[in-house]
């Protein structure tokens, strides 16, 4: 059963990789997840794990994933929005699990926007 | 909201809006009562607030009027043969009580409290959590200020930390017990 203990073999692992990171500040992207009442009850929390989860697996170093209030548009939640330097935000909406696994590999990744969940559509 | 731990965590964003520097969240069941007490020390309420914080017409926020998360767990509560209370004092903090029947026809599933517990950890900043669990036999307790001590400066909420987190807790709880599943 693990319990904290085990949390220095982890921070090991990982000291060298943060320091990586910090010389690498300003193209951080940034993940915003929408978790008001609204957000959590149409299925925020699930996109966030699959976020943190994906990012993980693929150690995304540059990426990261914050949370945020109510945006106005409750009937489109789960919404997210990626900040990506030197582009314009991008804001999806209607997320689940699986969408958010997509964002990570086809945008965050590869740079290619995932038009189909994009919040422009319902509009 | 399907499951408990999702009003927990939407109650909890609450205490981080507040600028708490800690909150302590319990799950305790013992016979047929589930009892989830969340615990602050942000800016609490003055006593006009607190009065109409149980109406949905009552927010904090400017750009809308309606604010659903305490109404919707207080009709959670009661509609599974529970209480609910909010006490809060302006200036020293909040607490948000709430008891279940833990074999209420009603009763929604406390769900995936891992999940929740991470979500918020994963957005603490200065804050500090304190998970305290206690359901049949096992007890169980984290504190993200033991957490840092370990960590020695890899911060919180990186993926990597917050995955072995979820996979701890989930490992260290037991929601289910002889037929009866919290």
């Amino acid at each position: 059963m693990k319990s904290i203990a085990d949390i220095k073999a982890i921070r090991e692992r990982m000291q060298s990789q943060i320091i990586m990171r910090d010389n690498s500040d300003s193209d951080e992207i940034r993940v915003v997840v929408g978790m008001a009442t609204c957000g959590i009850s149409a299925g925020a929390r699930p996109v966030y794990n699959a976020f943190i989860d994906e990012i993980a697996k693929r150690n995304l170093a540059n990426v990261k994933v914050t949370r945020t209030g109510c945006l106005g548009m409750c009937k489109l939640e789960p919404i997210v929005e990626i900040y990506v330097p030197n582009k314009e935000k991008v804001t999806y909406c209607h997320l689940d699990a699986e969408k958010a696994v997509n964002i990570v590999v086809n945008h965050l990744v590869n740079g290619n926007v995932c038009t189909e969940y994009l919040v422009n559509n319902e509009e | 909201m399907r499951e408990l731990s999702l009003n927990i965590l939407d109650i909890a964003e609450n205490s981080l809006k507040a600028n708490a520097t800690l909150i302590t969240i319990d799950v305790l069941a013992k016979d047929n009562l589930l009892t989830i007490k969340i615990t602050d020390n942000g800016s609490g309420m003055d006593s006009e607030f607190l009065s109409r914080v149980e109406d949905p017409f009552t927010t904090t926020r400017s750009t809308r009027k309606v604010g659903m998360g305490i109404p919707l767990m207080k009709m959670i509560s009661e509609m599974s043969g529970g209480t609910f209370s909010v006490q809060s004092e302006k200036g020293k903090g909040t607490v948000v009580t709430s008891t279940y029947l833990i074999d209420h026809v009603d009763r929604p599933p406390l769900g995936d409290i891992a999940q929740t517990l991470i979500s918020l950890i994963g957005n603490l900043n200065d804050c500090d959590l304190i998970f305290n669990f206690e359901a049949f036999d096992t007890q169980f307790r984290l504190n993200t200020q033991e957490v840092k001590e370990e960590l020695d400066g890899i911060p919180l909420d990186e993926p990597q930390i917050l995955i072995f987190l979820r996979d701890m807790i989930n490992e260290n709880i037991k929601t289910n017990f002889r037929g009866v599943s919290l």
